[in-house]
C-alpha cells in the first residue's frame, strides 16, 4: 500500500464512522471525504461523467496493451521505486483526524457485522474495516447461514464495492442529473398516478426478503391500489416454491440438518456448494464424514446428476444421469421406498439398478436420512423429495419445514408474464425496475430488452450503468450493501441488520430509500426506514438494546420462523414419468454460473478468474458436453458448434467433460454480457438467449452441430487424469480403512531425516504447519477468493491466464480417477508447502526467499530480483511471477481495497502463499504484549477462516496438543511428493470413501 | 621512422594499468558512501511543516509525555499523529490567536486534516509496529533521536536496514526498563549489557534469529 | 618458440602453411586485410546485417525494460526458456577460442598459431552476448548488482548456495581474462600495425592500443612469460565455466535437470559448438580474403577431427541420460525423459540428435573434411543442434515436471525471436568490426610457422 493511498484511508475513515454514527450526514460527508482526499485522481474519480471513461484495472487482454498503457507505465515507475532498496523517500503526507473517534485506533482494523445478499437471501458476514476502508469479508460465526464460513461471492462482494465500473451518477437518457430533478420528475409522474390509484404503477424487484422492504411495498400498494409489485430472479428457487405447492397444497420454506443425516440422496441437487444455507450444510456434511480419533463412522452421500459438481465429487456412488431422468429416478426411488406407484423396472437399467440398495439403504436409517431435490428440477421431484423425506420420518429431524421467506412468494414466471401482458397492453405509465437486470436475464421468448420500452417512464435503481439502464430513461446509481442500511433474511428466516461501513463512494441511494421515494415519507434515510420498521415490529421495552445487540451481532434475535409440519397431499405424488426422448438432440441444462452467477458478478474480476470447480476453466462460459456426444458430433474441447433451440441459435465453444452425461449439454448463465463494465463484457456466451420460461432449467430438443472456428479457453489446469505412479491423491474405501488403519502410511513414502546434507533447521519457538482434510474439502474455491482479497493478489486477464500466469496463491487442483465417463473426481487446495527443505530457499541468488525459524520460507518481495529460478526448483508449482505490472497502483477506488498489512508487489518479483504471514504476526504481537504464548486457533488463515467444511487446520506443530498437530499424527496424514525429502509443513489427509457395499454384489 | 610518441608515453602507459585500479575502487568507495549520506537517507534534515510545531518546547520545554499526543503508540502499530481536537485542547486557551496558529484553528473549523509531512518515514514494505518496541522496552528516544532539543522535527537514523539489524542483532545494547521508555536523554544506571541481558529476560525478548527472520519485517 | 617438426615431413597439402610464404609476404597478407583502404563488398554486406540485427536487439531490450518480462513466452512452469537457452548456447561457443589459444598453445599445437585470433575474438563477443542475458532475463535488472558481494546498507550479502552466484564469478572471471590474453595477444600486431600503417590517426590509435611495443628481446621475453601464465590461467576456465554454468540445472531438482554427469557432457558440447562457430567463420572469410595459405585444408582437418571428437561424446552423453532415466527407476526422471522423446518437445529433441548425433558422422569421412563448403554446413547443422539441446533440456524439462496440475507448454513470441537474433547481430557487428580493424590472425605466431623460423634455429643451435 502506498502511502499516498494511507492519505486516503485516513480520509476514507471519517466516512464510515459518520456512517456509523449518524445515517444522515452522508453528502456533506462526501464532500469532505473529496476535500480530505485532496489528490487529484480521487477527484477525477468523483467527478468523472462515465464509467466507461475510467481508468482501466484489468483489460481482458494483455494487461500492458492498451489505452492504461501510458498510466500503467506512470504506476510503474513509482512501483519500481518502492520496491527496489536504498531509494530515497519521496515527501509523504500524513492527514489526521479532526476529532477521532474513540472505538478507532489507526493502524488497528475494527470487524463490523452485516449480510451480503444473493437471490434475496442474506449469509451473514463480519466486515474487515481498516480506517473506515472495507477489505476484507469473512463469515459471521453468530449467524445460521454462515456459521463463520463465507463463499466465493460474498468474499469477491467487497472488490464490488470499489468497482471503479459501478454506475457513478445518475443520469437521464445518459445525461447526468442531480437527485433533485428526478425526485421532481418522480413526483410529477406519481402525481399522475394518484389520479388513477397508481394503475400505471408497476414494481419490478428480484426476490425480496427483506421486511423493511415488505412493509414498504405494502404501503405503496395501500397508496397506490392498482399498482402491482412484479418479481424476477434468473437463478431463484422457483421450481422449489412451485415443488412446495405441489407437495402441500400451499409454498413452505424447507431447509435440512445433515449433522443428523448418515445418509443422503442427492437428486441433482448442489447442496454442498450452492443455494442460501450451503455453507451450513457443507459443515454438518462434512463434520459427518470426518474421520479421527478412532472415530470411523462416516456419512453416505448418493447424487444422481448430469454434470459433475462439488457436491458430486464428494459423493460416494455418483450416477450421472440426464436432467430429464432425474424425476424418473425419484420415482423409481419412490416406489422402492413404497411412497409412489410406480414401474420396478425401465429401460434405463442403471436406474433400477441402483434403487433398489439406495432404498435399503434409507430405510435402515430412517429418521437419520435425507432425499434432497435439486433447487433446479421440476415441482415433481420436489414433491417426490417431500413424500420421501416424510415417509422415512425426517421431518423435523433431517427436514424442516417454515413459512416461505420471502415477502411474496408468487409464482415468479407467471408475475412476469403478467408484467409483459400489461406492457402490451401499454398499461405501464411507470415502471421502476430495483436491481436484477430483466433486459438480460429474462426468458428469451418475452424478449423483455424491447418490451420494457413500452412502459412509459422507466426507471431502473442498480449497482451497474448495464444492460437494462440502457432501456431505461433514469439510471440511478444503487448502493452497495457495504454502504446503506437493510435488513435481509437467512435461509431459516433469521434477519440481519446490515449496516454500512463506509458512505457511498458514489452518491448512491439504496433501494430501501428509493421505494421510500414512492410513499408519504419520501426523504427518510435508510437508517431511519429500517430502524422505524424494527421499533414498530418490537413490543415492549428495551428495543435501544435489541436493536443495538442485533446491529452488533449481526443477527437479530428471536427472527428465525417458526417450524411447520405440512401434511403431503398423496394425490401429487405420482411417479409415473415418461423419460423424455432424446430423439437425436440434446437435453439443454440451464445452471447459474459457479463464480458469476446469473451474470450480476460479470465485471467482478476475483470471480472471474476464480477458475470454476472441477472445470478449472476462467473468463468463461461452455458449452459442457460428454466424451461420447463430443465424438458423435466430431468435436474436441475448444471446437465450435451452433446450439438450435426452438429457432433460437447460439454459436458456443465446446467443453468435454469426463463424467459428464451423454445427450445433456450443460451452459452456464451469465456469461455474453454486451454493457457489464470493462472486466465483463464480451466475454462467453449467453445462454439466456436460449432459455424460455417453459424451460428455466433444462429442456429436451436442442440441436446442436459443429461449426467452424475454434476458441481460446483460460484454463489454469490442462492435465486432470491421474496416473498410478504419481501418488498425488491418497485415498481408500472406508472398510478398508477400518480393517488396516496404516493403509495410507503402507502406500506414503516418506524418506528419513538424515537424507540431506544440509543440517537440519531448529524451531526454537512457534513451528507453524497446515493440514488440508481432502476427505472434507468440497473444491467450491471460497479459500482461493479469500486468499486473493487477502493478500492484495492481482487479476492478470484472460490472456495471460491463458498463457499460464494465474496469480493465486492457493489454487484448488482437480483430478479424475477411473473411466472417463464417470470417473472419481478428487479436489486437492495447493498453497506454498513450506518446505523444511526448500528447494526454493537453495537457489535464490539474493536471499529474497529464506527460512524463517518458525519454519515458513519467507518471501521478501522487495529483496527479489526475478531470476524465477526458485519457481523453476519449486516441485509444487505454487510460486507466481509478476510478468507484467499486475497490481494496480493507480485506480484512486481500488487503492482503498487493498490490504494496508501486505506489501502490494510490483513487476519482476516473485510472490507466494506465506501462511498469511501478516496475520501471525499481529497474533504474535498481541501474544507478546501480554507475555503469553499465541493461543491454538487463535490464528486463522484466510482460507481456513473461510473454509465451509473446515478443510484446511493451520497452527504450532511444536505444540502437540494443537489441533494441527493431532491431525498430523493421524493415520491419514500424508505429504504430497513426500519422496523428494522436501517436508513440507503443509501436508494432506487422504481422502476416503464409503461406497455401499451392497453395490459390489 | 618518426616517433609517434614521446618516449614518456611509456611511463604513463604503466601508470594507467595501476591507476585504473584506484579509480575503481574510489568509485566503487564513492557510491557506498552515497548510498549512508544524509541525501539519501534524508536523515538530519528538516522537513517543510504546515505549522512549525516545536518538539524542543512541547516535550523540552512544557514535559508533555509523548504519549499525551501520540496516543495510539502503545496499542498500535502507528504511533497516531494527533488528531487537531488535541492541539485545540489546550490552543483554544493559550495562544488562541496566534497567527503561526492558524493553520490548526482553520482544521478545526473547516473538518480539514493539517496536511503534516512525514519526518520518519519507512518504505511502504517494511512493517514496522511501535506497539511491540515500545513494550519491549526500546525508549523513543533511541529511535528518533533527543526529540526534546528538536525545535522543528527531523529523523535522527538513517532508518536503513543496517540501522535495524543493529539492534534485532543485538537488543541487549539498546533496550532501558519500561518506566523510561518516553524518557528523552536517559542513561542507563550501571553497564547497558548486563542491564539489557536482564531486560530480555524479563520482557522474554524472543531469539535474535527470530528477530532478523525476514518476515519479522517484510510481508 | 613452439616448434613442430613432424609438419615438415608431411606432404604440402596437409601442411599447416602453405608453401612460399616468407616473413615479408605474411605480414603484408594479413596486414593489407586491415590497412587496405577500400572495404570489400562481402564485408559491407556481412557488417549492415549485423548492424540491422543489432538495432533489433536494441528495440527488443527497450521493450523488455519498459513492459517486463511478459513480452516473452516465459510462463508457469516454465520460467526459464529462450532467455537461458541463449545463454548457455553463446557461453559454449565460446569455449572454442580459449580452448586454441590457452590449452592448444600449451600442449605446443603451432597449427592453432594461425586460427587463435579471431578464436579468441570469437570467444569474447560470444560471451559478451552471452552475458546479456543473464541480465536481461531478471525480472528486475535495476538490482543486478545485489548479485554481487558489497558492503551495502542492508547488511545482507548474496546467497552463496545458490549456482547463480557461482555463474556471476565464473562468467566475469571468464570474461576478463580472455579479455586480457586476447589483447595481450594483440601487442606485437598492433605494434606492425602501427608501424606499417599510413595515415596518421590509425599510427596514432593503434599506438595507443600498442602500449610502447616495440619488439625488443627483453619485450618478447616478458611477453612469452604472459602469454604462458595468462594460458595456464585461462586453461582450467575452459573447464570450469561450463562446468558452473551445468550447476545451474544440476542444483535444481527438476527432473531432467538433476543429474551428475552435466558437467563433462556440457563442457564437451560447448566445445563441439565452439568449434563449429570457428568452422563457420574461418571458412568464408578465408575463401573471401583469400587466406586458404593461412588457414589451411589442415585446421579445417584438425577442427572437424576434434568436433568429431567432441561430438561423439555428446552423443555418449544422450544416451547415458536416457539409460540412467530407465535404470534409475525414478517415476519422475522417467517419465521427464520419456515426455522429451514423445511429448510435446519431441520434434525439437529428435531434430536435435540428428543435428548432433546423425549429420555429423559425415565427418569420418576425408573427401567430407577436405570440402570447405561440406565443412561449412556440417557446423551450421552442428550449431543449430546444440542450440535445440539447450532448449530441450530447459524447456521440456520445465513443461513437464512434478505435478501434472501444473503443466504448461512453452510457445516462443515474437519478442523471443527478437531477443535471440539481436545478439546474433551483435555478435556479428563485434565481430566484423573486429575483421576490420585488427589482424585477424596472428602475424608474428604465424611467421614462427615459416620453414624460415625453422632454418633459423637450426643455425642458432
Amino acid at each position: 500500500m502506498s502511502d499516498s493511498q494511507k492519505d486516503l484511508d485516513l480520509a476514507a475513515v471519517r466516512g464510515a464512522l459518520g456512517a456509523r454514527l449518524d445515517g444522515a450526514r452522508g453528502r456533506e460527508y462526501w464532500r469532505s471525504l473529496d476535500e480530505l482526499a485532496a489528490t487529484p485522481e480521487f477527484r477525477e474519480m468523483i467527478e468523472r461523467e462515465f464509467p466507461r471513461q475510467a481508468i482501466g484495472w484489468s483489460e481482458d487482454e494483455d494487461p500492458v496493451e492498451g489505452r492504461r498503457n501510458f498510466l500503467k507505465l506512470m504506476g510503474a515507475s513509482l512501483a519500481l521505486a518502492g520496491l527496489s532498496a536504498c531509494t530515497r523517500q519521496p515527501n509523504e503526507q500524513i492527514a489526521p483526524y479532526i476529532r477521532q473517534p474513540e472505538e478507532l485506533i489507526p493502524g488497528r482494523p475494527l470487524f463490523f457485522a452485516t449480510a451480503a445478499t444473493l437471490s434475496g437471501v442474506a449469509s451473514g458476514v463480519l466486515v474487515e474495516s481498516h480506517e473506515g476502508r472495507p477489505t476484507k469479508i469473512e463469515g459471521n460465526p453468530e449467524h445460521p447461514a454462515t456459521l463463520g464460513a463465507c463463499d466465493a461471492f460474498s468474499q469477491a462482494s467487497v472488490l464490488q464495492l470499489y468497482d471503479p465500473d459501478r454506475s457513478q451518477a445518475l443520469t437521464l437518457n445518459g445525461e447526468i442529473e442531480s437527485w433533485g430533478a428526478f425526485f421532481g420528475a418522480l413526483r410529477e409522474a406519481l402525481a399522475l398516478q394518484k389520479t388513477k390509484n397508481g394503475a400505471g404503477l408497476r414494481i419490478l424487484t428480484g426476490t425480496i426478503t427483506s421486511p423493511t422492504m415488505a412493509s414498504q411495498l405494502a404501503a405503496v400498494q395501500k397508496l397506490f391500489p392498482a399498482s402491482k409489485w412484479h418479481q424476477w430472479e434468473p437463478a431463484g428457487a422457483h421450481q422449489e416454491r412451485a415443488g412446495a405447492r405441489l407437495a402441500f397444497g400451499q409454498t413452505f420454506n424447507t431447509y435440512y440438518n445433515l449433522a443428523n443425516a448418515n445418509v443422503v440422496v442427492s437428486l441433482d441437487s448442489d447442496f454442498l456448494a450452492s443455494g442460501p444455507a450451503s455453507l451450513r450444510y457443507a459443515r454438518q456434511f462434512a463434520a459427518r464424514r470426518r474421520v479421527s480419533g478412532g472415530q470411523t463412522e462416516m456419512n453416505r452421500l448418493y447424487v444422481a446428476e448430469p454434470t459433475p459438481t462439488p457436491t458430486g465429487s464428494k459423493a460416494d456412488h455418483r450416477l450421472p444421469l440426464r436432467s430429464g431422468q432425474i424425476e424418473l429416478f425419484a420415482g423409481a426411488l419412490a416406489t422402492a421406498l413404497g411412497v409412489a406407484q410406480g414401474p420396478k423396472s425401465g429401460a434405463n437399467a442403471d436406474i433400477y439398478k441402483w434403487v433398489g440398495p439406495i432404498a435399503s439403504d434409507l430405510k435402515k436409517n430412517k429418521g437419520a436420512c435425507l432425499v434432497i431435490a435439486g433447487e433446479y428440477q421440476p415441482p415433481a421431484v420436489h414433491a417426490l423429495a417431500h413424500a420421501m423425506n416424510a415417509a422415512l420420518d425426517n421431518v423435523g429431524k433431517t427436514v424442516f419445514y417454515t413459512d416461505p421467506i420471502e415477502a411474496n412468494p408468487v409464482d415468479q414466471i407467471a408475475s412476469l408474464q403478467d408484467l409483459v401482458k400489461d406492457l402490451d397492453a401499454g398499461a405501464v405509465d411507470l415502471l421502476l425496475i430495483v436491481g436484477g437486470n430483466p433486459a438480460f436475464d429474462s426468458p428469451v421468448e418475452l424478449g423483455m430488452r424491447d418490451r420494457l420500452k413500452k412502459a412509459k417512464l422507466r426507471v431502473r435503481l442498480g449497482l451497474y450503468d448495464d444492460e437494462t439502464s440502457e432501456v431505461c430513461q433514469w439510471q440511478l446509481p444503487e448502493t452497495h450493501y457495504l454502504e446503506t442500511w437493510g435488513d435481509a433474511r437467512a435461509f431459516d428466516g433469521t434477519v440481519t441488520i446490515q449496516q454500512p461501513l463506509i458512505q457511498p463512494l458514489y452518491n448512491g441511494r439504496s433501494p430501501l430509500e428509493v421505494l421510500q421515494m414512492l410513499t408519504e415519507a419520501p426523504d427518510a434515510r435508510a437508517y431511519d426506514i429500517v430502524r422505524n420498521y424494527w421499533a414498530a415490529q418490537y413490543a415492549g421495552a428495551g428495543f435501544e438494546a435489541w436493536w443495538r445487540r442485533a446491529v452488533h451481532d449481526g443477527v437479530a434475535a428471536g427472527t428465525a420462523l417458526a417450524l411447520r409440519t405440512p401434511s403431503i397431499q398423496g394425490a401429487n405424488i405420482r411417479a409415473n414419468a415418461e423419460e423424455p426422448r432424446l430423439g437425436g438432440t440434446f437435453e439443454a441444462i440451464f445452471r447459474p454460473d459457479p463464480t458469476i452467477y446469473d451474470g450480476r458478478f460479470a465485471n467482478n474480476g476475483w470471480l472471474q478468474e476464480l477458475p470454476k470447480p472441477i472445470t478449472k476453466l476462467t473468463w468463461d462460459n461452455a458449452a459442457i458436453m460428454s466424451l461420447g456426444d463430443a465424438f458423435r458430433l466430431g468435436v474436441k474441447t475448444a471446437d465450435m458448434v451452433e446450439l438450435t433451440y426452438q429457432g433460437w441459435k447460439l454459436r458456443a465453444p465446446v467443453w468435454v467433460q469426463p463424467g459428464q452425461i451423454d445427450g445433456a449439454i450443460t451452459l452456464h448463465l451469465g456469461y455474453g454480457r454486451t454493457r457489464a463494465g470493462r472486466v465483463g463484457t464480451g466475454f462467453g456466451f449467453n445462454p439466456y438467449g436460449l432459455r424460455t420460461s417453459n424451460a428455466l432449467w433444462s429442456s429436451v430438443g436442442l440441436e446442436a452441430r459443429k461449426t467452424t472456428g475454434s476458441y481460446l479457453f483460460a484454463t489454469t489446469q490442462n492435465e486432470h487424469m491421474l496416473d498410478s505412479e504419481r501418488h498425488i491423491i491418497h485415498s481408500a474405501g472406508i472398510e478398508e480403512f477400518r480393517k488396516n488403519p496404516e493403509v495410507i502410511q503402507e502406500s506414503a513414502e516418506s524418506p528419513p531425516r538424515s537424507l540431506t546434507l544440509f543440517p537440519e533447521w531448529k524451531y526454537p519457538g512457534y513451528a507453524w504447519g497446515m493440514a488440508i482434510d481432502l476427505n472434507s474439502c468440497t473444491g467450491c474455491g471460497a479459500c482461493v477468493v479469500a486468499c486473493q482479497a487477502e493478500n492484495n493478489i492481482a487479476v492478470v486477464g484472460k490472456d495471460q491466464v491463458r498463457r499460464g500466469r494465474a496469480m493465486h496463491w492457493l489454487r484448488v487442483d482437480s483430478y479424475y480417477k477411473g473411466e472417463p465417463t464417470k470417473p472419481e473426481i478428487y479436489n486437492q487446495p495447493v498453497p506454498c508447502m513450506q518446505c523444511e527443505n526448500a528447494p526454493c530457499e537453495l537457489v535464490c541468488p539474493v536471499q529474497a526467499t529464506a527460512h524463517s525459524s518458525e519454519g515458513l520460507n519467507d518471501m521478501v518481495y522487495n529483496r527479489c530480483v526475478g531470476t524465477r529460478y526458485c519457481s523453476n526448483n519449486c516441485p509444487y508449482k505454487v510460486r507466481r511471477f509478476n510478468f507484467y505490472l499486475y497490481s494496480d497502483f493507480e485506480t484512486p477506488s481500488l487503492k482503498l481495497l487493498h490490504n494496508p498489512d501486505v506489501t502490494v508487489r510490483s513487476r519482476g518479483v516473485m510472490e507466494k502463499c506465506t501462511y498469511c504471514v501478516q496475520r501471525i504476526n499481529a497474533a504474535k504481537i498481541d501474544a507478546e504484549k501480554q507475555s503469553r504464548q499465541v493461543r491454538d486457533g487463535e490464528i486463522q488463515t484466510a482460507c481456513q477462516a473461510t473454509c465451509p467444511t473446515e478443510a484446511i487446520i493451520f497452527g504450532n506443530v511444536n505444540d502437540p496438543n494443537s489441533r494441527v498437530s493431532k491431525m498430523k499424527a493421524g493415520p491419514l496424514n500424508y505429504s504430497l511428493l513426500a519422496e523428494l525429502n522436501t517436508r513440507p509443513r503443509t501436508t494432506y489427509l487422504a481422502q476416503l470413501r464409503n461406497p455401499n457395499p451392497e453395490f459390489e454384489a | 621512422m618518426p616517433q609517434i610518441f614521446h618516449h614518456s608515453t611509456n611511463t604513463f602507459a604503466r601508470i594507467t594499468i595501476f591507476g585504473a585500479i584506484f579509480v575503481i575502487a574510489f568509485l566503487a568507495w564513492a557510491v557506498v558512501q552515497l548510498d549512508r549520506s544524509a541525501y539519501v537517507t534524508r536523515a538530519t534534515q528538516v522537513r517543510e511543516q504546515p505549522v512549525p510545531f516545536s518538539h524542543a518546547h512541547h516535550v523540552g520545554g512544557l514535559g508533555l509525555d509523548c504519549r499525551y499526543c501520540h496516543t495510539a503508540v502503545e496499542t498500535s502499530s502507528f504511533a497516531n499523529v494527533p488528531p487537531t481536537k488535541t492541539c485545540m485542547n489546550c490552543h483554544s486557551q493559550i495562544w488562541n490567536n496566534s497567527p503561526t496558529l492558524e493553520a490548526v484553528r482553520a482544521s478545526f473549523r473547516t473538518g480539514q486534516s493539517i496536511p503534516w509531512t512525514r519526518v520518519n518515514d519507512l518504505p511502504d514494505f517494511v512493517y514496522f509496529n511501535h506497539s511491540i518496541h515500545v513494550d519491549k522496552g526500546v525508549g523513543c528516544e533511541t529511535c528518533h533521536g533527543r526529540v526534546d532539543r528538536m525545535p522543528l522535527t527531523w529523523q535522527s537514523a538513517s532508518l536503513q536496514m543496517e540501522w535495524c539489524l543493529n539492534c534485532h542483532r543485538q537488543p541487549e545494547k539498546y533496550l532501558r526498563p519500561l518506566p523510561y521508555i518516553t524518557t528523552m536523554g536517559y542513561q542507563p544506571a550501571g553497564n547497558q549489557e548486563e542491564i539489557g541481558r536482564r531486560l530480555m529476560a524479563e520482557f522474554n525478548t524472543p531469539d535474535t534469529r527470530m528477530l532478523t527472520n525476514c518476515s519479522t519485517c517484510h510481508r | 618458440m613452439p616448434e613442430n617438426q613432424e609438419v615438415i615431413e608431411q606432404p604440402p597439402s596437409r601442411e599447416i602453411i602453405a608453401p612460399g610464404y616468407t616473413f615479408g609476404t605474411v605480414t603484408d597478407q594479413i596486414s593489407a586485410v586491415v590497412l587496405t583502404k577500400k572495404t570489400p563488398i562481402f564485408w559491407m554486406a556481412c557488417f549492415s546485417v549485423g548492424f540491422g540485427l543489432l538495432l533489433l536487439f536494441l528495440l527488443a531490450v527497450a521493450t523488455l525494460l519498459v513492459k517486463g518480462i511478459g513480452i516473452w513466452g516465459n510462463r508457469a512452469p516454465v520460467m526459464w526458456a529462450w532467455d537461458i537457452t541463449n545463454f548457455v548456447w553463446w557461453i559454449g561457443i565460446g569455449h572454442a577460442g580459449t580452448l586454441i589459444s590457452a590449452i592448444l598453445l600449451l600442449l605446443n599445437q603451432s597449427w592453432r598459431n594461425s586460427i587463435n585470433r579471431f578464436a579468441e575474438a570469437m570467444t569474447l563477443f560470444a560471451v559478451a552476448c552471452a552475458g546479456m542475458y543473464p541480465v536481461l532475463h531478471l525480472g528486475r535488472p535495476w538490482v543486478l548488482y545485489w548479485l554481487f558481494p558489497y558492503p551495502n546498507s542492508m547488511a545482507i550479502q548474496p546467497n552463496f548456495r545458490s549456482p547463480l552466484i557461482w555463474d556471476v564469478f565464473a562468467v566475469s572471471t571468464y570474461a576478463t581474462v580472455s579479455l586480457l590474453f586476447w589483447f595481450v595477444g594483440l601487442l606485437p600486431d598492433l605494434g606492425t600495425l602501427r608501424d606499417r600503417t599510413s595515415s596518421r590517426f590509425a599510427r596514432f590509435a593503434y599506438g595507443i592500443l600498442a602500449m610502447g611495443w616495440r619488439g625488443s628481446a627483453r619485450h618478447w621475453s616478458v611477453y612469452e612469460t604472459a602469454t604462458l601464465l595468462l594460458a595456464g590461467l585461462a586453461t582450467p576456465l575452459v573447464l570450469s565455466v561450463h562446468t558452473v554454468v551445468s550447476f545451474d540445472f544440476t542444483i535444481a531438482i527438476v527432473p531432467g535437470w538433476h543429474s551428475t554427469f552435466f558437467p563433462p557432457y556440457f563442457v564437451a558440447g560447448a566445445i563441439y559448438s565452439g568449434f563449429a562457430m570457428v568452422l563457420a567463420l574461418a571458412i568464408p572469410l578465408r575463401s573471401v580474403y583469400g587466406l586458404q595459405g593461412l588457414i589451411t585444408d589442415k585446421h579445417l582437418d584438425n577442427s572437424a577431427k576434434i568436433m568429431l571428437a567432441t561430438g561423439l561424446i555428446v552423443g555418449y552423453s544422450y544416451m547415458l541420460e536416457a539409460f540412467t532415466a530407465w535404470y534409475s527407476g525414478d517415476v519422475f526422471e522417467a517419465a521427464a525423459m520419456w515426455n522429451r522423446m514423445t511429448g510435446p518437445y519431441a520434434f525439437a529433441y529428435w531434430s536435435l540428435v540428428t543435428c548432433n548425433i546423425v549429420a555429423p558422422q559425415v565427418l569420418w569421412f576425408k573427401r567430407v573434411r577436405s570440402k570447405p563448403v561440406l565443412l561449412f554446413l556440417a557446423s551450421l547443422v552442428v550449431l543449430l543442434g546444440m542450440w535445440l539441446e539447450r532448449f530441450v533440456i530447459i524447456v521440456s524439462s520445465l513443461a513437464q515436471d512434478f505435478l501434472p496440475s501444473s503443466w504448461g507448454n512453452f510457445h516462443a513470441t515474437r519478442w523471443d525471436w527478437a531477443t535471440y537474433l539481436g545478439t546474433i547481430g551483435l555478435f556479428l557487428f563485434l565481430f566484423f568490426l573486429f575483421i576490420r580493424l585488427l589482424p585477424m590472425i596472428s602475424i608474428f605466431e604465424v611467421r614462427t610457422l615459416l620453414p624460415q623460423a625453422k632454418v633459423d634455429e637450426e643455425v642458432r643451435s
